[in-house]
């Protein structure tokens, strides 16, 4: 019954890839839509009318949009590897901590790796900030979801894998292994796990793709 | 309920819509709890250890243990006091509240903020951002959750998103005083406007 739930999603979307690990790793089966973001289907601005974005998530037929809310849809759906815990104070907690990698933490990362001199600085500072903060957070814990992948590790996967690649393609160091060994060591974990390795989009493209935008971007300022 | 929390006390300030969505919650759900105001020119080291990553009201403190960001507090508030409950139970109704509720923080909360600390043209594009995304927000509760015959947007009684909605209320009307303009217009926005009114007339919600 595949056909019950899709996912529109982009390749490089670190944020449709959270919802495809999530069906993942509690073992849904999926169809996938590939989404051009330049060129964005009708399909996906009917069911996403709002924010006309990926991902959305279409089950029986009917859109959810929203990653973080899709996750806790999935969660409260198929119930088999639960990504949030049951005590409430622990949901809290990881609820908590994955907005802050939305609110906070995702843009610092992003925006320290597209800009330049002071406003580069201050990003990176705020970056700093936020990693320490979840080094801190991960402190004697394999996963931030404990023994086993959650909705944290989830949100955070930006961080696994694409914060990576930015900084290959900015030129900088922010997940230093010194200051952050955690986190280095939550990364080698996670990407131990084969529903964290079967789609997540290949390192070589991405940064492929980062390169091309950016000289794009230079491009553009350079004719100004 | 075998494990009822027994010590519960909020942080937070008379002036934060957050707050007050917070004390909403507590009151709905007839829990008992202590409140400490904060003064945010001169935050308590209580609230800056309660709360190390934001330093910010509302803070839920539970039994000795910390919550922070009122939309987590809500969810919590509904996780452990069941009664009356703030989210449907069918999962699908659920993901469509969440996802109005982070609509609000979204797209209301920015526009509010720029017509608070902006002028001339900045704040009038602000105030415009506001309205459109306020209706935005009533044709999208309108279609996908409200159904007639109910006060609320939750239907008989009041849900998260009134919760959310009705505790902003008076803040809204603060920002008209300060924006000069209009804001929520029952012209506009006839279902967010009533469904606000019926929130804030509420005996337990007015209530101490």
């Amino acid at each position: 019954m595949t056909e019950e739930v899709k996912v529109f999603r982009a390749w490089g979307s670190p944020f449709s890839y959270r919802v495809e690990l999530a069906l993942r790793l509690k073992g849904v089966a999926y169809e996938y839509i590939e989404e051009d973001l330049s060129n964005k289907s009708t399909l996906l601005l009917e069911y996403n009318p709002v924010h006309k974005k990926v991902p959305v998530l279409l089950h029986h037929g009917k859109p959810i949009a929203e990653s973080l809310v899709i996750l806790e849809y999935i969660e409260e759906t198929w119930q088999e590897n639960p990504i949030l815990p049951k005590d409430p104070h622990e949901r809290a907690v990881a609820r908590f901590w994955s907005r802050f990698l939305d609110d906070k933490c995702s843009l610092a990362l992003w925006m320290s790796c597209w800009t330049e001199g002071e406003t580069q600085q201050n990003f990176m500072e705020q970056a700093k900030e936020c990693l320490h903060l979840l080094e801190e957070e991960l402190k004697g814990k394999k996963f931030f979801g404990g023994d086993s992948i959650g909705m944290v590790d989830i949100a955070a996967s930006f961080i696994a894998h694409w914060l990576g690649v930015l900084e290959e393609m900015a030129g900088i160091s922010l997940l230093d292994e010194e200051k952050y060994p955690n986190l280095c060591k939550w990364t080698e974990e996670f990407l131990k796990s084969d529903a964290v390795m079967e789609c997540l989009p290949k390192r070589a493209n991405l940064l492929a793709s980062f390169q091309a935008r950016k000289q794009a971007i230079s491009a553009t300022t350079a004719s100004v | 309920m075998a494990d009822q929390p027994k010590e519960v006390k909020l942080y937070g300030h008379g002036f934060s819509g957050y707050c007050t969505m917070v004390h909403s919650a507590l009151k709905l759900k007839g829990v008992a709890y202590e409140y400490v105001e904060e003064d945010l020119q001169n935050k308590s080291e209580a609230l800056l250890r309660l709360n190390p990553v934001y330093k910010k009201v509302p803070v839920l403190v539970v039994d000795g243990e910390p919550i922070a960001e009122s939309l987590v507090i809500l969810q919590y508030i509904d996780d452990v006091w069941k009664n009356p409950p703030l989210l449907p139970e069918d999962p699908y109704q659920r993901a469509k509240v969440r996802f109005w509720a982070d609509y609000v923080y979204q797209k209301l909360v920015p526009p509010v903020y720029r017509i608070r600390t902006s002028e001339g043209d900045a704040r009038k594009k602000a105030e415009e951002e506001f309205i459109a995304n306020l209706i935005t927000l009533e044709d999208g509760i309108r279609e996908e959750l409200w159904s007639a015959g109910g006060s609320f947007i939750n239907g008989e009684k009041p849900g998260l998103l009134d919760v959310i909605m009705g505790s902003c209320h008076t803040g809204f009307k603060y920002l008209e005083d300060v924006a000069g303009v209009k804001l929520v217009e029952k012209d506009r926005t006839p279902l967010l406007c009533s469904c606000m009114e019926a929130f804030v007339e509420l005996d337990v919600v007015k209530g101490p």
